[in-house]
């Protein structure tokens, strides 16, 4: 890791070199399967999250359930983003544009609890994503970097 | 004078507040992190702080997309539970302490650390998770409490050494506070764990307990850390754990740790648990 910024604080007397800072989504790109959420997708996802907030409302979700298509046709999303609400596919969710936190507000909409979530990231049942866990989690061995630098 | 006489470190899992609001708090998944706490619970009661500055992060709840402060205080009266999808938690309001929250804001600002001011503003699991765990289920909360919102949701997320200055900082405007109030400094989120993509699940130990040892003795090695390097290690959410540094940092160089709980799992998450109290 390059060096490239020194930060005196006059305060504390701290001299040591900060990392440089990571600009673009393509810095994350390296950690497999994590989508962090950078302004690169913050832009591509504008309406779908705006979307998925507007499910706080109680109102806006009666609206939602009563009718999937008509309501997402009311959002300037892309097809392949609606798709992506109907079909509950979270993975396509967050590669186009979604915010884990802000489409979960679907999962919370169909009573869905995010281990089941979480768990079809993986391909994983509910069931056996939670017997993982009680074991001790996921393991980041072989999951820290594609490059295989880490 | 005011002064900060501690500092806690939580996660602070939604599940967490779901098991106690929803009476199972003695089921054998929940139990042994109720247990956990007990140390800290019994720890605070006796301390009887009059004023928590509680670092934490909303996940959706008070912040949409449309505004994203990178640190923003509560200065607001009172702070009552964010509805998450389920209904809010039936939780006490949450009592503001309006006078040194706007006396940290001034500090802070004039100290060249720009916060977001909060007059109006609802508090998720993030803030009311690590007191019910460390406060129990009383009928009022029996503290003020400083909502300190740190975004980490949407990148660019403050540093590590940022999130360690403001605690400083923080510290710095507390000390100049000229009422008699015990404060504790509390950093919440974490610790390490992932829920989306192929890594949803992950939980690392090894290095959850290195940044423990770390924190308590050689915070450098944190300030100097990258994202990149809390993400690959703690996972996507384990980042929160910058929130820790917070506390840290209000604390001064040196502490003497009283506490810790490490516990894995809860529901998706690695649960820490520290108590520190500041070393002259």
């Amino acid at each position: 890791m390059v060096l490239v910024i020194a930060i005196r604080n006059e305060y504390d007397g701290f001299t040591q070199s900060l990392p440089e800072p990571a600009m673009t989504t393509a810095t994350f790109e390296d950690i497999p399967g994590t989508y962090v959420f950078t302004g690169e997708r913050a832009i591509e996802g504008r309406h779908l999250n705006r979307f998925c907030m507007s499910l706080m409302s109680a109102l806006n979700r009666a609206r939602f359930k009563a009718d999937e298509r008509a309501y997402l046709d009311e959002w300037a999303m892309s097809e392949a983003q609606k798709q992506a609400v109907i079909k509950r596919d979270f993975k396509s969710l967050l590669e186009h544009g979604g915010n884990i936190f802000f489409v979960l507000k679907i999962a919370a909409v169909d009573g869905r609890p995010t281990q089941s979530v979480a768990a079809s990231f993986a391909g994983q049942s509910t069931e056996e994503y939670a017997a993982m866990m009680r074991s001790g989690g996921r393991n980041p061995a072989g999951l820290r970097s594609v490059s295989g630098r880490f | 004078m005011a002064r900060i006489s501690a500092g806690i470190g939580s996660s602070h899992v939604p599940a967490i507040g779901a098991a106690l609001d929803s009476g199972r708090s003695g089921h054998p998944d929940w139990a042994p992190i109720f247990a956990g706490y007990e140390w800290t619970r019994n720890w605070v009661a006796e301390q009887k702080p009059d004023v928590i500055i509680l670092v934490y992060n909303d996940h959706a709840s008070a912040f949409s997309l449309d505004i994203v402060p990178t640190f923003a205080i509560g200065c607001a009266e009172s702070f009552a539970p964010a509805d998450e999808g389920w209904g809010p938690r039936r939780v006490p309001i949450v009592q503001g302490h309006s006078r040194l929250a706007w006396h940290i804001a001034t500090g802070c600002v004039l100290d060249e650390f720009d916060l977001t001011i909060m007059n109006e503003m609802k508090v998720d699991h993030g803030l009311t998770v690590p007191l019910s765990l460390v406060l129990g289920q009383p009928s009022e909360w029996p503290v003020k409490v400083i909502p300190l919102a740190v975004n980490v949701i949407q990148y660019p997320t403050p540093t590590a050494n940022r999130c360690y200055r403001l605690g400083e900082a923080i510290a710095r405007a507390v000390q100049s506070y000229p009422e008699d109030l015990n404060v504790q400094v509390w950093g919440t989120g974490g610790m390490s764990h992932q829920l989306s993509g192929e890594r949803a699940g992950l939980i690392n130990r090894e290095w959850d307990t290195r940044f423990l040892d770390q924190l308590s003795a050689d915070p450098d090695a944190l300030r100097t850390m990258s994202h990149e390097e809390y993400i690959r290690e703690a996972g996507s959410e384990g980042m929160e754990l910058i929130m820790w540094l917070t506390m840290r940092g209000a604390l001064g160089p040196r502490i003497r740790e009283l506490y810790r709980f490490y516990h894995v799992p809860a529901s998706n998450t690695a649960v820490g648990n520290v108590v520190f109290t500041p070393e002259d």
